[in-house]
């Protein structure tokens, strides 16, 4: 009777340990990629160089690589090894609907991981830290942001930098006009043309704008910061199957180490297409965010 | 779907969502109201040289509605705003001097009132051109030169039998103002877009959208039909139906 009882409970035991994902349900993203056999993975055109075409229009970038990272682990724990991946552009505005409405699966581009957003989609852990803040001329001889008051500054319509600036115009006393790009690359012409003083955007996204400009060394990034924002792999919200998944992936990437290669590969070293350098180092705030996985929103 | 979002304020802007709306609706009338006018002056021009005897006009009307009705609006709003400036220095000069918000409406009005032109230009050679010869014949006769011709006799018919399609370019105009969020003017398009971006509430602001747009065109509608009743001929085209 005992005898019958142990061998049960560790046939159970043993089919537990061996296969996790399996012996569970699938629910949510991971079941949708189950039946339909592939991931629809959102990407930017131009984020650089988390997620932007390359020479050969393939979507590529740090955030990519860390998205890869995501479908591997859905490729063993799922035993899907023909799992296909399809690809599909996306732009600040649109990412969130594409989300909810099931057409992506998983997002990665250059997404602020907000309290506001998270009440409408779910965030994998943070993998890069920014600090709003302008890219100005060298030869505009502009400091700081104090010293854009009665200036033209340029951002991108529909991302979180607009409610930042009209914050800081009314705590500061300043004031600017505001001009708003459609993507970043537009933002940064009004910079390059003269059109305005000042583009304010994630320093990391200034610095890809500056890198792929035709003379870099013409700008630079004011040091002062409007607010520091987590980047995340955005996901649907409420699918704690695929949340685990995906903090489970980037958590021991994360733990082991192997960041640090990623990061480098793509933040200090030459990057496709031009091979252009972005010379930005790892922050306090990132390699804070690598030991200590989380997805906390601002 | 709850209204009540409207009267929500905006982050760290100025007054409720409803209010940011309508300051969007005003740009999108303003614009178009504007972009009519050139549109309906410059396309009457182009669309009665068309009709001419001189050949020369004839060919540059072609070309003007071939160049205008086969270019992407949208890519038409990204040379005015962008390229323009770039490579016509005055321009350039004259846009880092002006406020930008005055460049963003002056490039939708010129592109939006040069693009409807071209349609406008063909819309007034047919109706220019379906009037019988005689017409035309009998203004000679009458010992009328050309111009006369077109504003006493072809040109009085020509715009009462085009009032029905002129309604539908107006409409188009009115809902073509919503490209300009390309360009970054804050009219009712863009801010539908901002307010759907900061509240995530997209189902509200594309629903708001979608009436005040709808209806700014059937009231642009109404307003054409009173003015095709009003302005018809006993007898003719249009009246008495």
């Amino acid at each position: 009777m005992i005898k019958t009882t142990r061998i049960v409970l560790s046939a159970i035991a043993c089919a537990m340990l061996a296969a996790p994902a399996a012996a569970q349900q699938l629910t949510g993203t991971l079941k949708k990629i189950k039946e339909t056999g592939s991931i629809t993975i959102g990407y930017r055109e131009s984020s650089i160089p988390f997620s932007y075409l390359d020479d050969r229009q393939q979507p590529v970038g740090y955030a990519m690589d860390l998205c890869m990272k995501i479908v591997g682990a859905i490729r063993s724990e799922l035993k899907m090894p023909n799992l296909k991946v399809q690809l599909q552009p996306v732009t600040s505005s649109n990412r969130i609907p594409l989300m909810q409405n099931g057409t992506i699966d998983l997002e990665c581009g250059s997404t602020t991981n907000s309290v506001e957003r998270q009440k409408q989609v779910s965030f994998g852990p943070t993998y890069f830290v920014i600090n709003v803040t302008a890219a100005v001329k060298k030869s505009s001889g502009i400091n700081s942001l104090a010293d854009l008051n009665g200036k033209t500054i340029s951002t991108t319509s529909g991302t979180t930098s607009v409610p930042l600036i009209k914050k800081y115009e009314k705590t500061r006393n300043v004031e600017v006009k505001e001009i708003y790009g459609k993507d970043h690359a537009e933002s940064f012409l009004l910079v390059a043309d003269d059109r305005a003083a000042a583009f304010v955007m994630d320093d990391i996204l200034l610095a890809g704008q500056i890198a792929n400009s035709r003379n870099p060394s013409a700008y630079r990034i004011l040091p002062e910061s409007l607010r520091q924002e987590p980047y995340s792999m955005m996901l649907r919200k409420d699918d704690p199957q695929f949340k685990a998944l995906v903090d489970r992936t980037i958590g021991g990437v994360m733990k082991s180490g192997e960041i640090n290669g990623i990061f480098a590969k793509w933040f200090t070293s030459p990057i496709p297409p031009k091979g252009i350098n972005m010379n930005f180092p790892m922050t306090p705030a990132i390699r804070e965010a690598f030991s200590n996985p989380n997805d906390r929103g601002v | 779907m709850d209204p009540g979002i409207f009267l929500e304020q905006v982050p760290d802007g100025d007054g409720p969502w409803w209010r940011m709306l309508a300051a969007g609706l005003e740009w999108t009338l303003s614009v178009a109201a504007l972009a009519w006018i050139v549109a309906f002056v410059l396309g009457s021009v182009i669309g009665v040289v068309r009709t001419t005897d001189r050949v020369w006009l004839v060919r540059l009307g072609n070309g003007y509605v071939e160049l205008f009705r086969n270019i992407p609006l949208i890519v038409q709003f990204f040379l005015w705003f962008f390229v323009v400036p770039g490579v016509v220095p005055p321009v350039k000069r004259w846009v880092v001097s002006i406020d930008p918000l005055t460049f963003q409406l002056v490039t939708s009005v010129v592109c939006l009132g040069l693009f409807t032109a071209a349609r406008l230009a063909e819309q007034v050679r047919a109706g220019i051109q379906s009037l019988s010869r005689g017409q035309r014949n009998a203004g000679y006769a009458l010992g009328l030169s050309q111009m006369q011709t077109y504003r006493y006799v072809l040109l009085p018919m020509a715009y009462r039998i085009i009032i029905p399609p002129l309604t539908s370019e107006l409409m188009n105009l009115i809902k073509n103002t919503a490209v300009a969020y390309s360009i970054g003017l804050t009219e009712l398009f863009f801010r539908t877009r901002e307010m759907g971006e900061m509240t995530f509430r997209y189902f509200e602001a594309f629903g708001a959208a979608t009436v005040i747009y709808a209806g700014i065109a059937f009231a642009s509608n109404r307003v054409m039909a009173l003015l095709e009743r009003k302005a018809a001929v006993p007898g003719y085209i249009g009246a008495g139906k």
